[in-house]
């Protein structure tokens, strides 16, 4: 098992009140595979994501990530966010040279290698761009060649592609899968897009409203590799969207009436 | 730099559009230039006009006494030895209050706890108007340069403090938490992303403190001293040379102005990222 979840608690205090974000939670995701975080707002996903990546501590139980127990920042993750996570100084190629720089990669061989991430993503000829001088999708692709760098063995990722417009979404969830199928890392996503989640994922989590439990857990059998942009419209997807919307409609229902 | 590159920088005056925007923005500047010129060139006429005729010249002198004055201390070889000593308290006063400043900002928004321990002392000095400890800095450091380097910078650390502080407190956590999980230990997150972060904060301050250092040294010059641009106007005044007040006054506004642009340079490469 490349992440181990055992029994997971995470409380939070919010102007002097106790906030239960996660409880008793349990989980095993396997080494490569791709699993996704639906829920409602504030259900815990991103709070548990965070605790993977070793960002906040579990108040109770523990999380195993190759079998080490986490505990501080988890370097062998690659972790990505809806937010810009780029530095705003660091042109494109700095950016994706930063954590090889970190993990002792000689310039030469680090500037070889950003090279060839960069085309990975498809965007060479864009390396002397400062972040500000890119388009969200191209910081997007900066971002993935950043954490592809160092190649951990499993991706974090919270809602990486959010505040992208409908088609760029597709264009990135396309690559994402693409790089996926070659690299097999486990990947481990958060979104709030049903759709998104069942056409990437070999398994979706839903989880309830506060406190965030496992609703449901549905295997994606749609056969890979997948084509997002037609496989949405096929029967079978339908049939499983509608499945878990209806386990997943009514914890979005209860968050609205409180 | 590849073609691609090379294409992002150079205007491509191929196109029509391009060199007549070109042309307009250049029109604009020239157009600018020649309305600044015309305002000074104004105001100076009025000024020879008007002393005499409208008020008398003791209490405003007149541009060309100014003139003479300032080519007279040229000549006599004054205006450098003293100018040049007032630069040097301020450079070497501005040197000391942005390390000290620098310091222990960055300290202090860094680990919380000392900062909010110190917290209510800091207010209560940074409060307190810099110019009163100028009689203390005579009692401490005599009336030689040392007491105008002092005042100088001590009027710096606090400019630069406080914004280092703010720098330190904003940098973005997703920045940091990213960096680490890349792979980054605590001296590699400073210099990596603390520093560049703050580099905005801190700059401002640099560039606010700069004439405040000026005036700290001046200041010092004015309380008790022999030498320096601040002696020069104090005596002028004191001897009611009005001429002489007025090319002080002129030579420490063009040292400003020419530090100013300096600054303005360099902040303008550190932060070309921001586009």
């Amino acid at each position: 098992m490349a992440i181990e979840i055992q029994s997971v608690t995470k409380l939070f205090v919010r102007r002097g009140r106790e906030v239960v974000a996660l409880d008793d939670f349990s989980l095993s995701i396997g080494s490569g595979e791709f699993v996704a975080f639906v829920g409602p707002s504030g259900c815990g996903k991103s709070t548990l994501l965070n605790m993977i990546a070793g960002i906040l501590e579990p108040t109770g139980g523990a999380i195993e990530h190759d079998g080490k127990v986490v505990q501080g920042p988890n370097r062998s993750v690659g972790y990505m966010t809806q937010a810009d996570s780029l530095l705003p100084w660091r042109t494109a190629e700095d950016n994706v040279m930063l954590p090889l720089r970190l993990r002792g990669v000689s310039q030469s061989e680090a500037r070889e290698r950003v090279a060839a991430l960069l085309a990975t993503v498809n965007l060479s000829g864009f390396h002397k761009h400062f972040p500000n001088e890119l388009s969200g999708g191209m910081r997007k692709r900066v971002a993935l060649a950043q954490v592809l760098a160092y190649d951990p063995g499993t991706l974090l990722m919270d809602e990486p592609f959010g505040a992208l417009d409908a088609q760029l979404k597709l264009v990135m969830q396309n690559e994402l899968l693409a790089i996926w199928e070659r690299t097999r890392k486990t990947v481990v996503f958060v979104t709030h897009d049903l759709a998104e989640a069942i056409a990437l994922a070999d398994r979706v989590i839903v989880f309830t409203g506060r406190p965030g439990r496992i609703k449901l857990e549905e295997r994606i059998d749609l056969d890979r590799p997948r084509d997002v942009f037609r496989d949405r419209f096929s029967t079978r997807f339908q049939a499983i969207y509608e499945r878990i919307w209806q386990a997943l409609e009514p914890e979005i229902k209860k968050g609205e009436a409180l | 730099m590849n073609a691609y590159d090379a294409a992002q920088t150079m205007p491509d005056r191929s196109s029509r559009a391009v060199v007549e925007e070109e042309l307009k923005v250049a029109r604009g500047r020239r157009m600018q230039r020649i309305a600044q010129v015309a305002v000074g060139v104004l105001f100076l006429a009025f000024w020879e006009l008007a002393a005499g005729p409208l008020i008398d010249p003791f209490f405003i002198s007149e541009p060309s006494a100014v003139f003479a004055k300032l080519v007279d201390w040229i000549r006599r070889g004054e205006l450098f030895s003293h100018l040049g000593i007032t630069l040097y308290a301020t450079v070497i006063g501005f040197a000391i209050g942005s390390v000290s400043g620098f310091s222990v900002g960055f300290i202090f928004g860094r680990y919380e706890r000392v900062g909010a321990v110190f917290d209510p002392y800091i207010t209560a000095i940074y409060c307190l108007p810099k110019i009163a400890l100028a009689p203390l800095f005579i009692m401490w450091f005599g009336i030689g340069i040392e007491s105008k380097i002092a005042m100088s910078a001590v009027i710096v650390f606090f400019l630069v403090f406080l914004n280092t502080y703010s720098g330190v407190r904003d940098v973005n956590p997703i920045h940091i938490h990213g960096t680490r999980i890349m792979g980054a230990g605590e001296w590699q997150l400073l210099v990596n992303v603390i520093a560049p972060s703050a580099a905005a904060w801190v700059l401002t301050g640099l560039k606010v403190s700069v004439p405040y250092a000026l005036i700290g040294a001046v200041v010092g010059e004015f309380m008790s001293s022999n030498r320096g641009m601040g002696f020069v106007i104090a005596q002028s005044s004191a001897l009611f040379d009005t001429a002489g007040v007025f090319a002080g006054l002129v030579v420490l506004a063009m040292v400003g102005g020419i530090i100013n642009e300096g600054l303005k340079r360099f902040e303008r490469h550190v932060l070309r990222w921001r586009g």
